[in-house]
């Protein structure tokens, strides 16, 4: 076969521009690995997409304004009736303009889709680790999306001016209003005036389309830049090693594989579009400040804000002729903040109490770092404590339950039912590595009873391959960050003691009753005994399966 | 903070997590063919899925353009109970599944077709080395040296000044997006004889239209004009002045003092916005005289001058004084005597 050392006509025209054979060398053939987790970032790219898209085709007939008008398309039961145009245009797009309604249902779906799958994929990295260096820039990055798909999810529900939204965004109102010294100034200034105003339809538009969407284009150019830039994380395992990463080259299998995902992803929503209703506005009716719906909900995302503020109890100071509302100001404007924190700052936090600063490349599996696995369940019970309150009269009325105990259960389970979660799980995941354990120094129970000619009952054990046995101890020793000596060799005390100790202490916690893997010897002598009885695992009086082999004998 | 103490000492910051121990790394598992690796027949048959998929959608694509057009766009289908737009539907149908025959298509290809060995690529630390540490030191230096940046202190300072006030106007120029607050939030369009009407019908309110139980949703009667003068202002005031009326049996409302005229025969009326975060609180229970705002399920009792029994809310209801015009209708005494809906700042 001869090689070409020149390009087709076209091709050479860009390259000559361009130097694609430059940039491409490198790229065309970029090894990415294969595991089904590393697809839920994509979910989230492709729905992002997917939200331009159909975003754009609804700009064509949306109309950002709250002018008064009188309602005259083709939906009967609101014929006559005065509404913003905001939400007379809405109800155009659902019933006057073909394919208006699916558009504007995909883009819901993949509004609501996109958030999840930044979330599942956050749980992901967290699980695993790789957040850790050199990735805690792009985990930062990730968090701005997330942080920023949220309000912009939470902008676009706002838009259509149905009485759900609005009574969405006048609750946003009043929490905004709670805010010590600026809360009105800043409703004032969103809202141009008093709520609802006739211009906060214009300005969050104009968020909704152009703001948001372009800074969350950047930061997906830069997060995506960063994937390839570090090359992407793989879980430990055979030849995989920290110095290279094993899987299929980006053409042809990615881009036929991760191409092909977009269109599952594409086709799947659009699916959902097609066939599963969601925001019904034209049931709702227009906006109207003195009316509410009973039981209604956001969008799932706003949900763990919404049970934050629902199971907060009511308390107020007044003094100095001030009011200060702290039953909004801590559970809407200084609790979800600082859990978003502290989860975005989690990759330092770590960082500090392991004392680690090496690069890593091989993800954990998360029974291997079972205080990590606690503290990210710890997390998840958090938010889903806050988010069963979001929809705490739901659960009431479905279950014929009372309201009252369904909120006083959720006061104690927000602070309770993480720490009891952090406990299930990191023992859980301590209980899973003494299981893999056992396997790699005992091997497979074969379920084979032996007897020896005294009678001795025995169950053989078979050893499990090299490549699983690499693979469960294919991971980093777990070492406490170790405390120096009290003085230096002159009789100096050692700065900052106390912050050092906190820290040790805080370490020796972290890697507590964490499984090491075995040393050469242990592996050594396990196998020697095994090999030397001929079986690993004797039968004893008090084994299970040594009474049944046994019973017919008494 | 030192490093001295750390179990990975600082010259190790760029170290490698060795992890091919005890067990030396066996390196990559060998490469099993798949059953399309072997047999052509097996090859074959994987191109015909993969082919039929692509060819499906191009069909589908097609029946999704005929629908657009076939499809009168206000025509329903319906599943038993279910029911949806038959345009929309058979158009998202269409598309939807041509989408995915598409992706599926070419993971197909890709996963019984494509070469399937693993294949390795090296990684780098991110760090630079020190020799490209040490040049992008010199050459910053240099360019530092050049501009006399450093030296010049006079320029440096007078240039940070300069770009730092540059955030004022950005600011400032922000200033009309708003007015600001002023009174706006203390007053409401309700005033001394200004009538209670239902919010419904527009009609005027007598005592003897209430039985006792019964919770009527009223907003002001200067309310309604303003719709045709001014949508926006109408939307704001409504936003504030909506009220409920509800008549309780005398002997089972517990005034405040100060309140005893404040109501006319066991009928009372409170502002309809919740002190919580301002949604029209709309559940009354006529046997606790409990109304719940479905917001955020902040109960009041509106036998005991609306206080809070349950939820997140931590003021009572705003009450409205009524009393009796010539006519016979309710009006107010007189407005709110503190500001409706949510709690903010300056408030007292």
């Amino acid at each position: 076969m001869s090689t070409n050392t020149e390009f087709p006509g076209p091709v050479k025209w860009v390259d000559d521009r361009l130097g694609i054979a430059k940039i491409g060398k490198k790229n065309l053939r970029k090894v990415f690995p294969d595991h089904w987790s590393f697809m839920l970032g994509e979910i989230a790219l492709y729905s992002f997409i997917i939200l331009i898209l159909t975003g754009t085709f609804l700009t064509f007939w949306f109309k950002p304004s709250m002018a008064e008008v009188e309602y005259q398309g083709s939906y009967s039961l609101l014929k006559g009736l005065h509404m913003s145009e905001a939400y007379a245009s809405t109800l155009d797009i659902t019933f006057d303009v073909r394919g208006g309604l699916l558009m504007r249902q995909i883009h819901h779906w993949a509004a609501v889709l996109f958030i999840a799958a930044m979330m599942v994929h956050l749980l992901r990295m967290f699980f695993t680790g790789a957040f850790r260096k050199p990735r805690e820039l792009n985990w930062l990055i990730g968090f701005g999306m997330l942080f920023l798909g949220i309000i912009e999810g939470f902008l676009g529900y706002g838009l259509p001016d149905d009485l759900l939204s609005g009574t969405g965004l006048r609750i946003t109102n009043g929490m905004i209003q709670a805010s010590p010294v600026v809360g009105t100034y800043m409703n004032f200034f969103i809202f141009g005036g008093e709520f609802p105003g006739d211009d906060f339809v214009a300005r969050f538009f104009i968020v909704h389309v152009l703001l948001i969407p372009g800074i969350i284009l950047a930061l997906v150019t830069a997060h995506l830049f960063l994937v390839v830039y570090h090359k992407h994380t793989q879980y430990a395992g055979p030849g995989r090693t920290q110095k290279n990463v094993v899987g299929y080259p980006l053409f042809p299998v990615y881009t036929a594989k991760a191409g092909g995902f977009f269109f599952v992803v594409f086709g799947i929503t659009a699916l959902m579009g097609a066939l599963m209703q969601i925001n019904p506005v034209w049931l709702y009716g227009p906006y109207n400040p003195a009316e509410v719906t009973a039981g209604a909900q956001p969008d799932w995302y706003m949900g763990w804000l919404e049970g934050s503020v629902r199971i907060f109890p009511g308390f107020e100071s007044h003094f100095w002729g001030i009011t200060l509302s702290w039953n909004l100001i801590i559970p809407a404007l200084i609790v979800p903040p600082a859990f978003v924190t502290l989860v975005a700052l989690y990759p330092f936090i770590e960082g500090w109490i392991t004392g680690d600063k090496r690069e890593h490349h091989l993800l954990d599996r998360p029974r291997d770092v079972p205080t990590r696995t606690g503290i990210g369940v710890a997390f998840i019970t958090f938010y889903a404590m806050l988010w069963i309150g979001g929809g705490n009269d739901l659960i009431a009325t479905h279950f014929n339950l009372s309201l009252n105990h369904v909120t006083w259960f959720l006061r104690f389970a927000v602070i309770l039912g993480p720490i009891l979660g952090f406990w299930i799980a990191r023992r859980w995941a301590i209980s899973l590595q003494r299981a893999d354990q056992e396997r790699l120094l005992h091997g497979l129970e074969t379920g084979v009873i032996m007897r020896s000619p005294e009678g001795k009952y025995t169950e053989k054990h078979q050893p499990i391959s090299t490549y699983e046995a690499y693979s469960i101890t294919a991971r980093d020793r777990l070492v406490p960050h170790e405390i120096g000596p009290e003085t230096d060799e002159n009789g100096v005390r050692a700065p900052r003691r106390a912050l050092h100790k906190a820290r040790a202490a805080l370490s020796r916690f972290y890697y507590a009753d964490a499984v090491q893997k075995p040393t050469t010897q242990e592996i050594e002598e396990a196998h020697e005994h095994a090999h030397d009885a001929d079986e690993i695992h004797e039968l004893t009086e008090d084994t299970e399966t040594y009474r049944e082999v046994t019973s017919d004998r008494s | 903070m030192s490093n001295d103490n750390l179990p990975v000492k600082p010259e190790d910051e760029h170290g490698v997590v060795e992890v091919a121990e005890p067990i030396p790394d066996p390196g990559l598992e060998p490469h099993e063919p798949r059953i399309t690796d072997i047999d052509p027949k097996a090859a074959d048959r994987a191109e015909r899925q993969v082919s039929g998929m692509f060819g499906l959608a191009t069909l589908l694509v097609l029946g999704s353009c005929v629908a657009y057009f076939a499809i009168p766009r206000d025509s329903i289908l319906e599943f038993g109970p279910l029911s949806g737009n038959a345009n929309n539907m058979v158009i998202g149908l269409c598309i939807g599944l041509a989408l995915f025959l598409i992706g599926a298509g070419a993971i197909q290809w890709a996963k019984k077709l494509m070469v399937d060995e693993e294949i390795s690529e090296e990684r780098h630390a991110a760090h630079s080395s020190p020799q490209q540490i040490a040049e992008i030191t010199e050459a910053f230096k240099e360019g530092a040296e050049e501009s006399g940046f450093g030296r010049r202190k006079m320029i440096r300072n007078s240039l940070i000044g300069a770009l730092g006030i540059l955030g004022l106007p950005a600011i400032i120029l922000l200033r009309d997006l708003g007015p600001l607050p002023g009174r706006a939030l203390y007053n409401t369009i309700w005033a001394k004889g200004i009538r209670v009407v239902n919010d419904v019908t527009d009609r005027p309110i007598k005592p003897s239209d209430l039985v006792v139980g019964q919770l009527v949703n009223a907003a002001p009667a200067n309310l309604a004009p303003l719709q045709e003068e001014n949508a926006s202002e109408y939307q704001n005031a409504k936003a504030k002045a909506a009220v409920i009326v509800v008549r309780i049996k005398p002997s089972e409302i517990r005034t405040k003092p100060g309140r005893e005229n404040w109501g006319i025969d066991g009928i009372l009326c409170y502002s309809k916005i919740c002190t919580h975060v301002g949604c029209p609180i709309s559940l009354y229970e006529q046997t606790t005289h409990h109304v719940l705002c479905p917001c955020h399920q902040s109960t009041f009792d509106l036998a005991d001058s609306a206080k809070v029994v349950f939820g997140p809310a931590a003021r009572p209801l705003p009450q409205l004084p009524l009393a009796v015009d010539s006519e016979g209708y309710l009006v107010a005494q007189s407005g709110f005597h503190e500001p409706v809906g949510p709690s903010f700042f300056e408030r007292g």
